[in-house]
């Protein structure tokens, strides 16, 4: 079974008024358990709508969403239960903390979901941890802390909710090389070791390249490509073509090839290049352990 | 050439909440000549920003010189009047677009900083007017802010800058928060207002892409100045960068990782073709030379 199921969705804003916008177009997806997947597409593609469909924040116009096998809508009065099972991580989430302390902050969550107080302070821990917040901090106001901890504390309030499905709006926004690597990869990390299925949406090609199994990119509406990072950024002709951007490594390749050095057009990394030019030099990848270690 | 900025040993810490001190600026020396396009670089609390607000007096330094235009800024006899001078030569573009807009129409809010300054409306009209043509956003002057996208909002805000006609801009990670799209409709505006304006340009950034468009490179570490030099001198000490927390281009990346197989190529080339076209030919040639 999948994590999420679109089947005919169709959303439109300001239906029957004059600015009717088609927003989502006959939206047919799957998402698989435990995966870690990005959507791309550009400003005004429909990936916000789309997100806000996938834990009931809008209702589609046509269509089903399910989630975890259930339609979402079979049952309107029960939408709440969905949001706990998916959640929304919005873009600079840190402006939407509240509380007196970290600690409390986290907890708004579960303690919504109506869990007993032990539970609760498991929950706190395990997502600071999770989300690479020192426990000293708990205890501080959300207000004291800098701008990369504000960030990892109000992941963590969604992560201790466990959710089935983690959906992040552009989680690395405003971060230093640095600190991107740092949420993403926690991100990664948390949707491995707890089995939660992963969707981070964000206009970074490279860190999608990085951190993704598979990509959903959108464009006017309408899902235009679905698949593995290798068959997505192999298609760079199309992305460029739509206004998106491809790794630039990936154009790197794409102009190897044209001076007769065929690395193959699924190179969206740069280690990853690095390995296929090697074996195009016909070194071995004992010879080039250990030498390709930094960036990606 | 002259300096327009000039810092000698500026230094600026505060106090956390524990009471430790923090050096956020340390000891930092520089001289920027009228014209240049400075790209400033460093990880998160590596003191860029504070730097930046220490130039316009919106913080004042613990101790060190500021020089603006050969005038001392930080000279014990200068006047509230004189600072209010001083400010103006230096305008700033924050990180959110939406923070910097405080009026509902778009030329009304370009007008707000001229109209502050005591500017004679007619004068005030032909400043907006032209601010707005400079940043490509005269076709939305009677246009509500709150409804532009992220980099046309952050157009009109460089446009609110321009208006009050400094003759340097310091734009503190103004390209952050936008989309692809948004980012590059700003990076052109600068660069614009560099090469054609002729405006003194300083670019905090964490885009490695964006430092590779300036004449210099200054890199910013634990409060001092950890590198500075032409962006092709800058992007070729890969090791240093990384070790800074920093990212090279994708290009450096690439031929220094080539560089580690056995070749030998150079590592300032940021444009793709170029990159591929030299990578290509020296992987051909090894694979030539050990048949």
């Amino acid at each position: 079974m999948s994590i999420v199921e679109l089947k005919d969705v169709n959303f439109v804003y300001g239906q029957g008024t004059p600015y009717e916008i088609n927003a989502l177009k006959n939206i047919n997806l799957t998402v698989e358990h435990g995966s870690i997947t990005g959507l791309i597409g550009h400003t005004g593609s429909g990936k916000s709508t789309l997100v806000q469909l996938l834990n009931g924040l809008l209702k589609p116009s046509s269509g089903q969403v399910l989630i975890d096998g259930t339609d979402i809508w079979a049952e309107p009065k029960k939408i709440r239960d969905i949001r706990f099972k998916v959640g929304l991580v919005m873009q600079y989430p840190e402006y939407q903390l509240f509380d007196e302390t970290v600690r409390d902050d986290i907890a708004f969550g579960p303690k919504n979901m109506g869990l007993d107080e032990e539970e609760i302070k498991k929950r706190v821990i395990e997502a600071a941890e999770f989300s690479g917040l020192d426990s000293a901090l708990l205890d501080k106001s959300p207000f004291d802390l800098s701008g990369g901890q504000k960030r990892r504390a109000a992941l963590a309030g969604v992560m201790a909710m466990n959710p089935k499905l983690l959906v992040l709006d552009e989680p690395a926004a405003g971060l230093d090389p640095r600190g991107r690597r740092e949420i993403l990869g926690r991100i990664r990390t948390y949707g491995r070791e707890s089995g939660t299925s992963v969707m981070i949406v964000s206009h970074s090609m490279e860190d999608m390249a990085k951190y993704c199994d598979r990509i959903l990119v959108m464009c006017g509406g309408q899902l235009m490509m679905e698949g593995t990072c290798a068959e997505v950024f192999s298609r760079y002709n199309e992305l460029i073509e739509v206004g998106l951007d491809v790794p630039q490594i990936t154009k790197i390749a794409a102009a190897l090839k044209k001076h007769g050095v065929d690395i193959g057009d699924d190179v969206y990394t740069v280690n990853f290049a690095l390995a296929r030019v090697a074996e195009f030099m016909g070194l071995s990848l004992d010879q080039i352990e250990g030498r390709l270690h930094h960036g990606s | 050439m002259s300096a327009i900025i000039k810092t000698e040993h500026l230094c600026y810490s505060y106090h956390t909440e524990e009471n430790k001190k923090v050096q956020a600026v340390n000891d930092v020396s520089i001289e920027i000549e009228e014209g240049q396009f400075v790209a400033i670089l460093g990880h998160n609390g590596s003191g860029k920003s504070t730097f930046a607000k220490l130039l316009n007096m919106i913080l004042t330094p613990e101790s060190g010189k500021i020089f603006i235009d050969g005038k001392e800024l930080t000279s014990p006899d200068i006047t509230e009047d004189d600072i209010y001078d001083i400010r103006r030569q230096i305008g700033m573009v924050f990180q959110n677009p939406d923070n910097q807009i405080v009026a509902t129409i778009v030329e009304e809010d370009v007008a707000f900083g001229p109209e502050n300054l005591g500017i004679p409306s007619d004068e005030i009209r032909k400043r907006v007017d032209n601010a707005l043509e400079t940043v490509g956003m005269k076709k939305y002057a009677r246009h509500a802010p709150h409804k532009l996208s992220g980099g046309q909002k952050q157009r009109v805000a460089i446009a609110g800058i321009i208006a009050m006609m400094p003759r340097c801009i310091i734009f503190d990670e103004s390209t952050a928060m936008l989309d692809p799209l948004g980012r590059r409709e700003v990076m052109d505006t600068i660069e614009r207002l560099n090469r054609k304006d002729g405006k003194t340009v300083l670019h905090i950034t964490h885009y490695m892409g964006e430092a590779t468009r300036a004449d210099r490179v200054i890199v910013m570490r634990h409060g001092s100045v950890y590198m500075d030099g032409t962006p092709k001198e800058i992007f070729t000490r890969v090791d240093e960068l990384w070790e800074a927390g920093l990212e090279v281009p994708q290009t450096t990346e690439f031929m220094h990782g080539l560089n580690e197989l056995g070749l030998s190529l150079p590592l300032d080339i940021f444009e793709t073709e170029p990159c591929a076209e030299k990578s290509a030919e020296a992987i051909l040639k090894w694979i030539s030379d050990h048949k």
